[in-house]
């Protein structure tokens, strides 16, 4: 499948905050209401607790069309509960997401949806006498790929968690983070 | 130690720890628990006619004495009711703790009696806000409050507490500093400045021909007053201070250009316009300081010193960016320059920059018309008398408006922490509760409130509070019958097309007022009836007094830069337009 980061001269419109907080009622609350008040458009947004039960992971693909991404995370570092954020490049991380859709299908052609899911090395979740719901979980681009696919067989509900990310190991990977002393 | 407390006396104990001897405050439903151990504490507590002036008290509190202001009230609409001082608090980076009760937990959600979701309402009006749901957590919060209200950028913080949280039972533990600091992972304000960066902003103050240094309201809150002179001095460089600013650099200095921007002085504002050095200290390009971004200080770079790391590059990027607090980081630089200055380096000659600095000052003084026998007072005229025969000392509040902006032209403020005004929020109303909090901080200095007739109507009650409590302050009212500022815009703007400006010339009676409300109330329609006014309004220190001056309802603060105008493009007033070319 295509992968974005294999072009150099590529300029994403998106990068990807990775936010550490603090897992406490309403920092979620917090963080979104600070992208809605200064303006900051979120693609989308992805929260689950780490390895520290004390700790959340919020995973924030912003439009940096919509303000300066310096702005944005110095920003988001002045919420108290945010404890660091580390800046993904598209082009060095890994990204995944994970989608589910039901597909309106009949019993005949069930056949080419199931062979599609194989092709993307998806899963078939359930079958029923006229959809069948399948999931995929992969690189953003490969998910948008099969999505399209899958809309001229009449999506019935699609539903896609956001996308998740960890830099890449290779020898660029070059995270830029942001630690202590920062906040104000 | 297993000492049992009640939730309540855990935060007025916690209160006192923290040496806090005055709370602003109404009491309610929810917050009845607090109510009685504080009969108890040593706090004094000043009970308001509304919560909006408790807010706005403790505001001027904090302005005056650099410490928090705290707040106590009830869940609902109190709450709702602290949202404007709230977000004046955080808009002027003004230290303050507000307390509200909250609906027992049990209640949350359910749409009980006075209650609001107080924490979602305040998210993005406070510093921080925190909803407690266990007794034992108070000590901490509390700590914590006050922590991140008085550190770095300071700032409101709001402690939301249920009323089943304040009658429970918990073992009481005051934190020490570690586990504060341990409880706040994500909170380190950078308070010392980069060496490099210093280092490179006094390069570049060295070889400047036309540096301005930008005074903020940061040199106050990092109380640098002194350490700013020391650098002006040290340079020999104009200095402007900003509305937030007055004061942090005397009037009376002769590097002191007074203040720029919307209604700054021609001098302050071209002096910007022209500089090649903009040394911003602890100031935020606010657009009533900028006009039109794109057409400010074209040719000069920048030094942009603040302790909040999101305000670098925010309106206008630095070339040296230095993030601190802005005592030390002055310090610093004093201290780097001083020692190129040994080792060999010199100064660029500034002498002509200065001299047309001083041209300019010449050319546009700040003006306005005499008083015309049978015509009305000039407010400027007012305001001149005010200062002249104001005793030692004395503290400026005022609301939001002309007056707001003749006071910050006309006076001299030649100490920091005597001008006290809401910049960022502008918020009507502000002068009266402001200046009670003020006198409550300093009860020694004489408080003038400046305020507008139309400000005035909006929080006046409070001087009911100030009667009751005896906390003597001084209200001058400029009583133009109109929303002042508003009709100058209308009048310049909109065609003298006046909509909905016009108050009433003979009501509200504001002697009448005055005198209901506890304090001695004066009439004054004539420039000779100024003085004496004044002077007797400055001799009586047991009551609050009141003089209402009946002012022209034509005068327009000059100069000015309408809004989405560049700097450059200044409305001088119309006698020295002619002299227009001499800002060049």
């Amino acid at each position: 499948m295509s992968n974005t980061s294999t072009h150099s001269n590529y300029q994403p419109s998106h990068h990807i905050l990775s936010v550490l907080v603090q897992n406490r009622a309403g920092v979620l609350a917090r963080v979104s209401g600070l992208f809605a008040r200064r303006g900051y458009n979120i693609f989308s947004l992805a929260v689950a607790p780490t390895e520290d039960p004390a700790l959340s992971r919020i995973t924030i693909v912003v439009d940096v069309d919509s303000a300066p991404l310096e702005q944005i995370v110095k920003q988001l570092f002045k919420l108290i509960d945010v404890v660091k954020i580390s800046e993904l490049d598209p082009r060095r991380a890994v990204e995944r997401e994970l989608m589910m859709a039901t597909i309106r299908v009949a019993a005949d052609d069930r056949g080419q949806v199931v062979e599609l899911t194989n092709i993307f090395e998806g899963k078939i979740l359930a079958v029923g006498v006229e959809a069948i719901t399948v999931s995929l979980e992969g690189s953003p681009d490969k998910l948008d790929d099969f999505e399209e696919l899958l809309r001229g067989y009449g999506i019935v509900e699609l539903q896609r968690t956001g996308r998740v990310a960890l830099p890449k190991l290779d020898k660029e990977a070059r995270v830029r983070t942001h630690k202590n002393g920062k906040a104000s | 130690m297993t000492e049992q407390l009640t939730g309540a006396q855990a935060l007025i104990r916690a209160l006192e720890l923290e040496n806090v001897d005055t709370i602003f405050g109404l009491p309610g439903g929810c917050i009845l628990p607090a109510y009685d151990p504080l009969l108890d504490s040593s706090i004094r507590h000043i009970l308001v006619r509304h919560e909006q002036g408790a807010g706005h008290m403790a505001e001027g509190f904090a302005h005056v004495t650099g410490r928090p202001g705290v707040v106590l009230v009830t869940s609902g609409p109190a709450a709702t009711n602290m949202v404007t001082p709230l977000c004046d608090a955080f808009m002027d980076s003004i230290p303050m703790i507000c307390i509200t009760g909250q609906v027992p937990t049990s209640a949350i959600g359910t749409d009980a009696f006075q209650e609001c979701d107080t924490v979602g309402i305040t998210r993005s009006v406070t510093k921080h806000n925190e909803l407690i749901m266990s007794a034992d957590d108070i000590p901490l919060v509390v700590r914590q409050a006050f922590h991140i209200a008085t550190t770095g950028r300071p700032g409101p913080v709001l402690i939301d507490i249920p009323k089943d949280v304040l009658q429970n039972k918990m073992t009481w533990h005051w934190p020490t500093d570690e586990e504060v600091l341990a409880s706040l992972p994500g909170y380190k304000p950078t308070t010392k400045g980069h060496p490099r960066m210093i280092k490179e902003a006094a390069r570049l103050i060295l070889d400047a021909k036309q540096p301005v240094l930008y005074v903020g309201g940061g040199i106050l809150k990092a109380r640098a007053a002194e350490v700013l002179m020391e650098l002006a001095e040290l340079i020999g460089t104009p200095v402007v201070t900003t509305l937030m600013a007055r004061g942090a650099f005397p009037d009376n200095h002769p590097l002191c250009l007074g203040m720029p921007g919307m209604h700054g002085n021609a001098t302050a504002i071209t002096a910007m316009q022209k500089s090649d050095l903009l040394i911003n200290l602890g100031a935020r390009f606010d657009d009533r300081i900028t006009g039109k971004v794109s057409t400010f200080a074209p040719d000069a770079k920048i030094i942009h010193v603040d302790i909040d790391p999101a305000e670098q590059g925010k309106v206008r990027r630095p070339d040296v960016p230095i993030v601190g607090d802005c005592r030390l980081v002055i310090e610093e630089l004093v201290k780097t320059i001083r020692e190129m200055l040994a080792s060999g380096d010199t100064q660029a000659d500034i002498s002509d920059w200065k001299s047309r600095v001083s041209g300019w000052q010449e050319q546009f003084p700040l003006y306005y018309p005499p008083n015309e026998p049978g015509e009305a007072l000039k407010p400027q005229f007012c305001l001149e008398k005010l200062r002249d025969l104001a005793p030692a000392g004395t503290i400026l509040c005022s609301g939001v408006g002309q007056h707001q902006m003749w006071s910050s032209q006309y006076w001299h403020f030649n100490e920091p922490y005597t001008w006290v005004n809401s910049g960022g929020l502008g918020t009507m109303g502000f002068s009266i509760p402001a200046a009670i909090g003020a006198k409550v901080g300093c009860p020694d200095r004489t408080v003038w409130a400046v305020d507008g007739d139309g400000c005035f109507q909006m929080t006046a009650q409070e001087l009911v509070t100030a009667s009751v409590e005896r906390i003597p302050i001084k209200v001058a009212v400029l009583n133009n019958s109109y929303l002042g500022m508003v009709r100058q815009w209308q009048e310049m703007f909109y065609e003298e097309r006046y909509s909905e400006v016009y108050l009433s010339p003979e009501l509200p009676d504001f002697v009448k007022w005055a005198e209901a409300m506890g304090c001695v109330g004066i009439r004054v329609e004539s420039p000779e009836e100024v003085e004496p006014a004044i002077a007797l309004a400055n001799s009586i220190n047991d009551r609050s007094v009141v003089i209402e001056f009946r002012v022209d309802a034509g005068e327009k603060v000059f100069p000015m830069v309408p809004a989405g105008y560049g700097n450059d493009d200044v409305l001088l007033h119309p006698n020295q337009n002619e002299r227009r070319e001499f800002l060049r």
